[in-house]
């Protein structure tokens, strides 16, 4: 059910961790300067924020053993503050570390064969994908094995080693897209051509930060086969040709945009022809399937797709009806459930977990789970294969957890960058932002009857917390010595992907909840029916919401 | 009228703190040596040592009001780093 290392993975990340450990005490001892010491200690996923290090340890695509977890709970509670953060990238931040701790906790993750390689760097990040990956209704095949292939294709790879700059790739199998592919350097999703046979349609270009796009579609299908031979065109054109004369103009998606998608196609087809005699990248099938192997579906129980139990509890119980209805998705097996693990309590902090809460999933992921789970790029995590007789049972132990909040894809279900609150790169807070508007919106009759909503903070420019994307975006600046939330709307990262535009001046920080609710109330006064909050923004344009936004300012 | 102050974080735990005027450093911004804008330069250079002995990292002016006896940094990012994140951690389930 999930990649295992062999011996060269556990050589490799040994060794890796041993050379980390030397670099560490050289700095130590004053024989690094920080300068000299920078890029290693980034190159293994550690930060410095405002207040101290951060360590990103990376999740491969979300994928989490109950193994694992718990290891990262004790990493938590005996090396941080006893919680860490979930993230955009599916992946996980210890907010805390002390620099000479961070050693042992690389080797505490190679033990559970997990690392912090390439969590940060101008190298491939982690490759994100559909937390429902496998288990999803609407996939045309697991995404997992090509996830896996590409990030052990572009881990060390010494030729992309230092690419100009962080490079981000995120894989889908799915029609509902779960793994924003459209805001990625690189998207794949997987489709069937009209033969039959199945391959990529590949994006390029995507991204957020200060000079947001949508990705650009170069090749509508590209055999499967002929995967990394591809990647490894686009990645050599942007190796050689991406700007590195300015950070902010470094990205990828500013070749493709300068270039033009037609050009930029050109150049990559070119780079790919050139490769052809190049058969040594060309999956033959023998690695695939091995790789495949590892993603093997679970031996599920012949289970009848009907759960009386659950419907009687469902009936008599609304409060187990609305986590029913909202968290748990319908799963490709009869008889199983996807549950989603709400990450965003009232008023507490996006994606954050406690040591305990971390503990106590890993359990209920094995008793509930097949001791597997993953990680959301909306922060939250998921069970993938529970079946619905156990529902109700995981259901009261995810209360008892606070961790039951039916509030999946609504208004408080909230992705926030961690602002200015850690974040040494932020000119304003994202999560108090998150956490009025969670508070404010607490009500959960409110929340359905507001419907799908995505709301998205960042803290700056960057863009961490993928406002461009948000239904509402909120952008937090820092003017005149004060905090100041820029708002967009129409954003999102679906297959209905866009940028959001920006609807006017910026607000204060005591504003901004309001002005959010004067949004959400324009909406709900003139929504037709079954429309949801972006489908009538996209159907009346900014001037409806404008004229009531700004009416009392 | 606005002072000015050094700061870093220690390279062992990546602590904010505030050089005091020993020339050792606090973690209590009102324990750090505070000058005016002409002084400012000399007081940073002043904090090479504590970057050569590795001490510190990366040391840098910030502006500060100083009221009462209480010193408070002129920016926002600079007052959360000297009383920490303005959020409460998640410490239970």
């Amino acid at each position: 059910m999930m990649y295992q290392y062999d011996e060269i993975d556990k050589t490799l990340v040994k060794e890796r961790v041993d050379q980390y450990r030397d670099q560490v005490a050289r700095r130590m001892r004053g024989e690094l300067s920080e300068e000299e010491f920078r890029p290693l200690r980034l190159r293994n996923g550690l930060y410095m924020q405002l207040h101290a290090y951060m360590l990103r340890v990376a999740i491969p695509y979300g994928l989490l053993s109950s193994t694992q977890l718990r290891k990262l709970a004790l990493i938590a509670r005996e090396y941080d503050r006893g919680y860490g953060h979930f993230t955009t990238r599916q992946n996980i931040q210890y907010n805390w570390p002390n620099l000479e701790d961070t050693p042992d906790i690389l080797d505490h993750l190679a033990e559970v064969e997990m690392n912090a390689i390439q969590t940060s760097g101008n190298v491939n990040r982690n490759v994100t994908s559909d937390p429902y990956a496998g288990v999803a209704r609407d996939e045309i095949e697991d995404p997992r094995p090509y996830c896996e292939i590409v990030r052990q294709f572009l881990t060390l790879h010494p030729e992309f080693s230092f690419l100009p700059r962080k490079f981000k790739v995120a894989v889908t199998a799915a029609e509902t897209d779960r793994a924003a592919i459209n805001v990625h350097d690189i998207g794949l999703r997987i489709v069937k051509n009209d033969a039959g046979e199945v391959g990529f349609k590949v994006l390029v270009g995507g991204g957020l930060g200060r000079t947001p796009f949508i990705g650009k579609v170069i090749r509508d299908f590209l055999p499967k086969e002929e995967l990394l031979r591809y990647l490894q065109a686009i990645l050599r054109v942007y190796n050689m040709e991406g700007r590195r004369d300015n950070l902010f103009k470094a990205r990828i998606k500013i070749l493709v945009h300068e270039l033009g998608t037609e050009r930029f196609t050109e150049k990559i087809e070119a780079e790919y022809e050139a490769s052809k005699s190049d058969t040594r990248l060309l999956m033959d099938g023998i690695e695939e399937d091995r790789i495949r192997a590892f993603f093997t579906p679970p031996t599920y129980e012949s289970l009848s797709d009907d759960a009386p139990d659950v419907d009687a509890e469902a009936a008599g119980n609304p409060a187990f009806a609305d986590w029913l209805n909202r968290n748990v998705v319908a799963h490709k097996q009869p008889g199983y459930a996807i549950v989603n693990i709400s990450l965003k309590p009232m008023g507490e902090a996006p994606g954050d977990a406690t040591a305990e809460q971390m503990d106590a999933v890993a359990d209920l992921a094995d008793q509930y789970s097949l001791g597997h789970l993953r990680v959301t790029h909306r922060q939250n995590l998921v069970l993938a294969d529970v079946r619905k007789q156990d529902l109700v049972a995981l259901w009261k132990a995810l209360v008892a957890l606070d961790f039951a909040t039916p509030n999946i894809e609504r208004i408080t279900d909230i992705i926030s960058c961690p602002g200015l609150d850690y974040c040494n790169l932020a000119t304003a807070r994202s999560i108090p932002v998150a956490q009025r508007i969670s508070q404010r919106f607490a009500d959960m009759k409110r929340q359905y009857d507001i419907g799908e909503i995505r709301i998205n903070i960042s803290g700056c420019i960057n863009a961490c917390g993928h406002h461009h994307v948000g239904h509402i975006g909120i952008l937090g600046l820092e003017k005149n010595g004060e905090e100041s939330y820029q708002i967009t709307l129409g954003g999102s990262s679906d297959v209905d992907a866009d940028i959001g535009k920006r609807i006017g001046p910026a607000f204060a920080s005591e504003d901004v909840v309001d002005a959010v609710e004067t949004l959400v109330n324009t909406y709900l006064d003139i929504r037709q029916d079954g429309e949801r909050f972006l489908d009538t923004y996209r159907r009346v344009g900014q001037d409806p919401f404008k004229e009531r936004l700004y009416a009392a300012y | 009228m606005n002072y000015r102050m050094v700061t870093a974080n220690t390279l062992k735990e990546g602590a904010v703190v505030f050089m005091t005027a020993s020339g050792g450093w606090s973690q209590n911004v009102n324990d750090g040596k505070t000058v005016t804008a002409e002084e400012a330069d000399t007081l940073l250079e002043s904090a090479a040592a504590s970057v050569a002995d590795c001490s510190i990292v990366a040391p840098y002016l910030i502006e500060v009001e100083v009221a009462g006896g209480k010193v408070r940094p002129v920016r926002l990012r600079e007052q959360i780093r000297a009383k920490g994140p303005t959020i409460q951690f998640r410490t239970s389930a």
